[in-house]
């Protein structure tokens, strides 16, 4: 399992990448580890605003379903739609093609708060010791 | 995920763990979840061929003059009728109905074995020995037993030079003891996927090598190792029971669609007296398929809504791979319990729109 250094993460497993003021949003592949294969993922019309930390879409496994939760507050500006089609590409492509939202962040120094890659990996290690 | 707790391994957990599985605490036993997937390798089983271990499951030994006796009137099901050589899936009632577990029972020349689930050994084991008359031996030989359930329209290809031809021949729910790579077995044509299949009992000690020479027997024909996450999915598919899902202690035989197990003419059993009058009556709630539209799932626990109305609870939901579309079980008020009645299932801030349809879900498999 692989956390990318330039990424910031929340203890619920949403990663976010900040670029040119536009925040990228997915979850990691530990959370498409434990949730298996991803069949289904509900996300919010462009438009919508998101609170931090408060639920913003569902993604449902085989086997388990998880409540997205956004890192940061903002205004979501374009969803994945390619999930619809090809949920999958969450499990192949967590980082890349398996993204999910990008919001337009009200505070974009806001996701400093956010875990650090060390902080993320340690917070893992610590669920698996 | 992690607990202080010691968990059971399997005779196989190396090579679960050399195969990559992703394990879990399951019944108390370290399991292997996934290896590669868990639509991989659901389809695998409905179209090739997978390898389940199945050795947390429990079984006893009976023996005795009054074997038959003391099983016919422990479970629901026919043990009197059983021939030596055939197997029978049955509840284990209380006298006030609920189920105490599920199991199999399998008639043997001299001694017939019950199969239970792992979570259950100590409960049924407590249970049947309340029960055993002096002229039966009830022994658990749960930890001198490993198990595996070979499962798919390919299973029968991958045994077919390693087995006596007679096993090959068996019947759905016809079992022989016999070697199995030269390995002393019980040769059994049963299973939990809606696949046709064997389940093989041997001694732990031959684990590494019966496992070894399976895969190697198996590779032409693509048999990979399967986890419990497709094993479910496999099972709900055939809208097979869950033990503590979709029954229970609480929950009766007649409400969960087992009629068929439940031989009421037969002599006394524990339990017999609730569901006589249950069937006279009807129960109050049904267990039903559900098929939801769109793919949000129906998952255990959520509660089921009719015209704002609660009435009733999902037992065990999930994507099933074959179908690609979201299925459920649940007990609903026979009211509400009657095919194609529209239904919502209550899931966070949404409702999810169902329909009650028939089971199996499934009904393309080699067995069902």
């Amino acid at each position: 399992m692989s956390y990318p250094e330039d990424l910031r993460y929340t203890a619920e497993h949403e990663w976010a990448r900040l670029e040119g003021g536009v925040v990228t949003v997915g979850i990691t592949s530990y959370a498409t580890d434990q949730l298996g294969d991803v069949v289904f993922v509900e996300l919010p019309e462009v438009g919508r605003k998101l609170e931090a930390t408060k639920p913003f879409g569902v993604v449902e496994a085989v086997k388990t379903v998880s409540d997205l939760f956004a890192p940061l507050a903002g205004e979501v500006i374009e969803v994945n739609g390619a999930l619809a089609d090809n949920p999958a590409l969450v499990n192949q492509s967590p980082y890349g093609d398996g993204w999910m939202v990008r919001i337009r962040p009200a505070d974009p120094a806001g996701i400093l708060k956010l875990l650090s890659h060390d902080d993320y990996s340690r917070l893992i290690e610590e669920q698996h010791a | 995920m992690s607990s202080a707790t010691t968990l059971k391994r399997t005779p196989f957990f190396e090579q679960h763990r050399a195969a990559g599985a992703k394990l879990v605490d399951f019944a108390g036993y370290e399991m292997p979840l996934r290896y590669r997937g868990d639509v991989e390798e659901h389809r695998r089983v409905r179209t090739g061929v997978g390898l389940f271990d199945v050795s947390h499951m429990g079984e006893f030994r009976v023996t005795g003059a009054g074997a038959v006796g003391f099983l016919d009137r422990a479970v629901t099901n026919d043990v009197a009728a059983l021939e030596v050589g055939q197997a029978l899936y049955t509840p284990i009632c209380r006298p006030d109905g609920g189920i105490v577990d599920d199991a199999l029972i399998y008639r043997a020349a001299d001694h017939h074995m019950v199969v239970v689930n792992a979570s259950n050994i100590a409960k049924d084991f407590a249970w049947l020995a309340e029960q055993c008359p002096a002229d039966a031996t009830l022994t658990d030989v749960s930890e001198d037993l490993a198990l595996l359930a070979l499962q798919g329209p390919r299973a029968a290809e991958v045994l077919r030079d390693h087995v006596p031809a007679a096993a090959l021949v068996l019947g759905y729910y016809r079992f022989m003891i016999g070697p199995v790579f030269g390995v002393d077995a019980v040769i059994s044509r049963t299973g939990y996927t809606g696949e046709d299949g064997f389940e093989l009992y041997f001694h732990p000690r031959h684990a590494a090598t019966i496992w070894e020479q399976l895969f190697s027997a198996g590779a032409p024909h693509g048999l990979e190792p399967i986890g419990l996450g497709a094993r479910d999915t496999l099972r709900l598919e055939m809208a097979y029971m869950l033990y503590g899902n979709d029954i229970d202690d609480s929950t009766s035989p007649l409400a969960a669609g087992l009629g068929w197990t439940v031989k009421l003419g037969k002599s006394d059993f524990a339990g017999r007296e609730v569901l006589v009058r249950q069937k006279q009556e009807g129960a109050a709630r049904r267990l039903v398929g559900l098929e939801a539209e769109g793919r949000r799932v129906p998952r255990h626990g959520m509660a089921i809504e009719r015209d704002g109305r609660a009435v009733g609870t999902v037992t065990s939901g999930a994507f099933g791979p074959s179908l690609e579309r979201a299925i459920a079980m649940a007990y609903v008020d026979s009211a509400s319990a009657a095919l194609g009645t529209a239904l919502e299932v209550v899931a966070g801030s949404t409702r999810i729109p169902v329909r009650t349809v028939k089971r199996p879900f499934y009904t393309q498999g080699t067995h069902r």
